[in-house]
């Protein structure tokens, strides 16, 4: 009997904006505890809530790169419940009417692409924070994160297997970094996910589904994932049924456990905030938004490979965020006459040293201008490829470009026929007997002369100099 | 002094004739004497009131007069302020100070008017006499064992006993309108957006709305003007509403060329033989003085009180859940866990009448009712809405009886709630509507008042304010309770 897997994924993604979604507090990270709070986020009696437009903005930007419909009239409303770290006792979020519908996304599978449909995007306010563990029996409440903004991305119930689940998820991850809507940090709880797991054999009707909660890695997802799949098998193939229910999976055991039934799921009582007029668009705002979409990965993939003759595999690294892709242009820009080279030195050495130092690009010691100034060197024979590591090796602990580091190690190539016929005459005078060989047929001797010319000239011999040389004078 | 009007004192504090600490004095001196009787003040503090006093001297000695300069105005104690505790008159808000003025104060302070105290209240504004209030009830100066009406009855109470000149109220339902009717004084709801609610603790956030009770239409007029204007903090305050020479429109002494709606539903058998026979010598008065009185029908009438009754409970469900004693307010001693935290606290600091809106409007949202009342009453709404709309194509302003019944004894209807949702039977519909609204008094019927309402198209309380002072002007009604120090 063979089953078929049914996800759905809801995504929490914090919206980077400077200030909370309905008040000025900052929303940086980290701070002390409730140091970045205010009466309006503190719920105190009274306060009202004035919208962040910036964070509506990035919220029709995100719409309109998943193809999305942007509701010009969307509206605000409240969903109540009780929780200490929910000030008000209702988070405002958007219900009937959201701020986007009906989009989607194309996702890398093994044959090519799926389309997987992105149901609704509604703006929303976080949560506080609660500590439980650790603090002897009573609970902290942090409401720093109190009124950050959100976007809770649902996507329609389109993926098949955890694979495509977490191709889904990178491919969003991407792109709202892409925009710049999201710091997208899964560590920091900027990028949180939801699954709704159902499974039913091939032809039957939706399965029942489960909710997984608190999910904040990728691998932990397609983990929390396989495992409910199986657990859900193996309890219809025992006769049993699967409940709707909330789980929460817990990583460290690799298992999830029920949280709520669905008999002890919230009664929300969502009706309209009375204190937030309907967000209003006009189609010339949103169609100024729309001019402000940055060059999205898969077209960026697509140029590199066309504009710089990239393979498929250095177009994708160089494209992963869009520091990268700026940084790489950067380079191009500074040194146009080769971008494969940029494209090999790029991905392979100075990506490889800056994650060594779990460095960001953003924050690399070698700027692309620092970069071109040593590829220059390789490209004009200056130095050997070799020597050019050496050389970048120095460059990410100072401050000098390539010219001076080449300078001060003595690197420069040497690649002046008479300074390199000189050496080899000296080393075909000192080994007569290995002349002899080579011009009776032992072609193989070559290797040792050119070890011995470069070991003579400490390796600055231009090697495709010294061969040639070597080839004519050893004939005799 | 004490009975004179807010623009009679302004008058002789800009002629020199008398200081705001001697203003003050003359009211604190009636607060010591009366508030045990009526109860209308929860919290004063005499030293604070006369350092404002001085300061504002002192600011119009060097610079002139403010608007309000030196004016004693009382507040309800729903406003929030930074100087003495703000309750609600709810033992779950016992002893809490707010770290911020409501926007209103502000613009009190900023014009400098000398806030006198706080007054009382049904708990959260919920109710139609003062009784509801964990400070005890207020009581009606025309009749100690009479209710001052709800919820600011102890605005209105403390304006018709001159223990301060003016106070503010908020009206939901009624709950400026209403006491001022049967307190014999004049209140104004502005229409919704006119008022910045920011710092005033919500009830129904999308029928609150601030407003003045004076003893004046004029002073009615001077205090709007001073606290409305837009407020970029406050999402439902409107930036382009509609300015109005406030003071200017006070000036009428007739009412040639004004169209007066009288809508049938207002006028309904079973009303107050006495409140009857009031509006009918009022609206004769009208007439006399040029106005043309217009029958109406507002078809939607009958349903305004239930749709309210959905509406009003279900937002404030919402708004009171922030009262879970975890950052303020009353929390229950020594909870278990959380959940006893939460319900202990509530049931402790919560009163039989909020509780009973709380569980209504709970209810209403619940899964599987919200269609049958929460969205019901908002088509209601709609319809109400609506009804105003087509009777404003052809009048200027409607009037109606404020209250079907003057002032009822302590007591009457507590043990019957539904009774008591009547009172707002004729002011409810405006709210509803956002409307603009004032009730102004128009005789007595057995020594008790009786309130005249005018409502006005949104944005139009110019409109009300030609009508109500031109019917001042030629009438008498505005009175001096004899046992308070009056004449009459």
């Amino acid at each position: 009997m063979s089953w078929e897997t049914v996800i759905g994924l809801e995504v929490h993604v914090q919206v980077n904006t400077k200030t909370k979604q309905f008040c000025g507090c900052s929303t940086e990270f980290g701070a002390e505890p409730n140091t970045q709070t205010c009466p309006v986020c503190l719920g105190m009696p009274g306060q009202l809530p004035v919208l962040n437009i910036e964070a509506a903005r990035k919220s029709v930007l995100t719409g309109l790169a998943i193809n999305a419909d942007i509701n010009l009239v969307s509206k605000f409303d409240r969903k109540n419940y009780f929780y200490p770290d929910l000030p008000k006792g209702y988070q405002i979020t958007q219900f009937p009417l959201p701020i986007v519908e009906r989009g989607y996304l194309d996702i890398p599978v093994k044959d090519g692409e799926k389309r997987i449909g992105i149901t609704r995007i509604h703006m929303e306010e976080d949560a506080g924070k609660s500590m439980h563990e650790g603090l002897d029996g009573v609970s902290h409440i942090d409401l720093n994160r109190s009124g950050v903004p959100l976007m809770e991305i649902v996507s329609e119930p389109d993926m098949s297997c955890s694979d495509e689940a977490i191709a889904y998820l990178k491919q969003l991850h991407q792109l709202v970094c892409f925009l710049d809507v999201s710091g997208a940090n899964m560590e920091k709880g900027q990028f949180r996910c939801d699954a709704n797991v159902s499974v039913r054999r091939k032809g039957e009707p939706l399965g029942t589904r489960a909710e997984l909660k608190n999910l904040n890695s990728f691998r932990f997802i397609k983990q929390a994932i396989e495992y409910e799949v199986n657990r859900q098998i193996e309890l219809i193939e025992d006769g049993g049924e699967v409940v709707q229910e909330t789980r929460l999976y817990d990583s460290v055991k690799g298992e999830s456990r029920s949280m709520r039934s669905k008999e002890e799921a919230h009664d929300y009582r969502y009706f309209p905030e009375p204190d937030l007029p309907p967000l209003r668009f006009t189609q010339q705002e949103v169609d100024t938004i729309r001019a402000g979409i940055p060059e999205l990965p898969g077209q960026l993939r697509k140029r590199f490979e066309t504009e710089y003759g990239l393979s498929p595999y250095d177009a994708d690294v160089l494209t992963q965020t869009r520091d990268l892709a700026a940084w790489y242009e950067a380079l191009v820009a500074a040194h146009p006459a080769d971008p494969k080279r940029c494209a090999n030195w790029m991905a392979n050495e100075l990506l490889g040293r800056l994650k060594e130092t779990g460095t960001d690009i953003a924050a690399s010691p070698v700027s692309p201008q620092r970069l071109a100034g040593l590829l220059e060197r390789i490209a004009d024979n200056t130095i050997s490829g070799k020597a050019a590591k050496d050389v970048l090796d120095a460059m990410m602990e100072s401050d000098d470009d390539a010219d001076a580091i080449i300078e001060a190690k003595g690197l420069k190539q040497v690649s002046d026929t008479g300074a390199i016929d000189a050496i080899i005459t000296e080393i075909m005078d000192a080994n007569p007997d290995q002349v002899a060989g080579y011009r009776a047929g032992k072609d193989k001797l070559l290797g040792f002369f050119v070890g011995q010319v470069m070991k003579a000239s400490r390796g600055k011999a231009n090697p495709g100099m010294v061969n040639q040389r070597l080839k004519e004078l050893l004939k005799g | 002094m004490p009975f004179s009007t807010l623009s009679e004192i302004k008058d002789r504090l800009d002629a020199g004739e008398a200081t705001a600490v001697a203003v003050a004095k003359i009211y604190l001196d009636r607060i010591a004497a009366f508030n045990g009787d009526l109860n209308a003040f929860v919290d004063i503090n005499p030293a604070h009131v006369l350092e404002q006093a001085e300061a504002s001297d002192a600011y119009r000695a060097k610079h002139g007069a403010r608007a309000l300069e030196g004016l004693p105005i009382a507040v309800k104690d729903i406003f929030c302020t930074q100087d003495g505790p703000t309750q609600c008159c709810s033992n779950i808000l016992k002893d809490f100070h707010a770290p911020y003025d409501a926007h209103v104060i502000t613009r009190l302070k900023e014009a400098g008017a000398v806030l006198v105290g706080k007054t009382n209240m049904d708990e959260f504004a919920m109710g139609s006499s003062t009784e509801t209030s964990a400070f005890g009830p207020c009581r009606n100066p025309w009749d100690i064992e009479r209710i001052p009406g709800g919820s600011s009855g102890g605005s209105a109470s403390a304006v018709a006993a001159a223990l301060t000149p003016a106070a503010l109220g908020t009206d939901t339902g009624g709950s400026i309108r209403q006491p001022a009717s049967v307190c014999g004084i004049t209140g104004l709801k502005p229409t919704y957006g006119r008022v910045s609610r920011r710092g005033i603790i919500a009830f129904a956030s999308s029928l609150d709305q601030a407003g003045p009770m004076t003893r004046s239409v004029k002073d009615a007029a001077m205090i709007a003007a001073a606290i409305s204007g837009h407020d970029s903090m406050d999402s439902t305050s409107v930036p382009d509403a509609p300015a109005i020479d406030w003071l200017g429109a006070c000036d009428k002494t007739d009412m040639k060329g004004l169209r007066i709606g009288k809508p049938k539903e207002y006028f309904v058998d079973g009303m107050d033989t006495g409140v009857r026979a009031a509006m009918d010598t009022a609206l004769a008065e009208c007439e006399a003085l040029g106005a043309e009185i217009v029958d109406i029908s507002l078809p939607h009438t009958d349903a305004a009180v239930a749709a309210y009754y959905v509406i009003a409970p279900s937002e404030a469900s919402a708004n009171l859940s922030r009262y879970d004693a975890v950052r303020f307010g009353h929390r229950c001693d020594n909870p278990d866990d959380l959940t006893d935290m939460y319900t202990r606290s509530r049931d402790e600091g919560f009163g039989t009448e909020v509780k009973r809106r709380i569980l209504t409007g709970t209810f209403a949202l619940s899964s599987g009712y919200y269609d049958a009342y929460y969205i019901k009453a908002q088509q209601v709404r709609t319809l109400i809405r609506q009804d105003f709309i087509d009777a404003f194509k052809t009048i200027d302003v409607i009037a109606t009886p404020t209250s079907p019944v003057t002032a009822f004894k302590l007591g009457e209807k507590t043990d019957d709630p539904l009774t008591m949702y009547l009172s707002d039977i004729f002011t409810i519909a405006l709210n509803l509507a956002g409307l603009p609204g004032l009730s102004q008094p128009c005789g007595f019927v057995d020594g008790l008042p009786v309130g005249l309402q005018w409502i006005a198209p949104a944005w139009r309380e110019d409109q009300i304010l030609n009508a109500a002072s031109a019917y001042e002007s030629a009438t008498d009604w505005v009175k001096a309770p004899v046992n308070f120090g009056g004449e009459t």
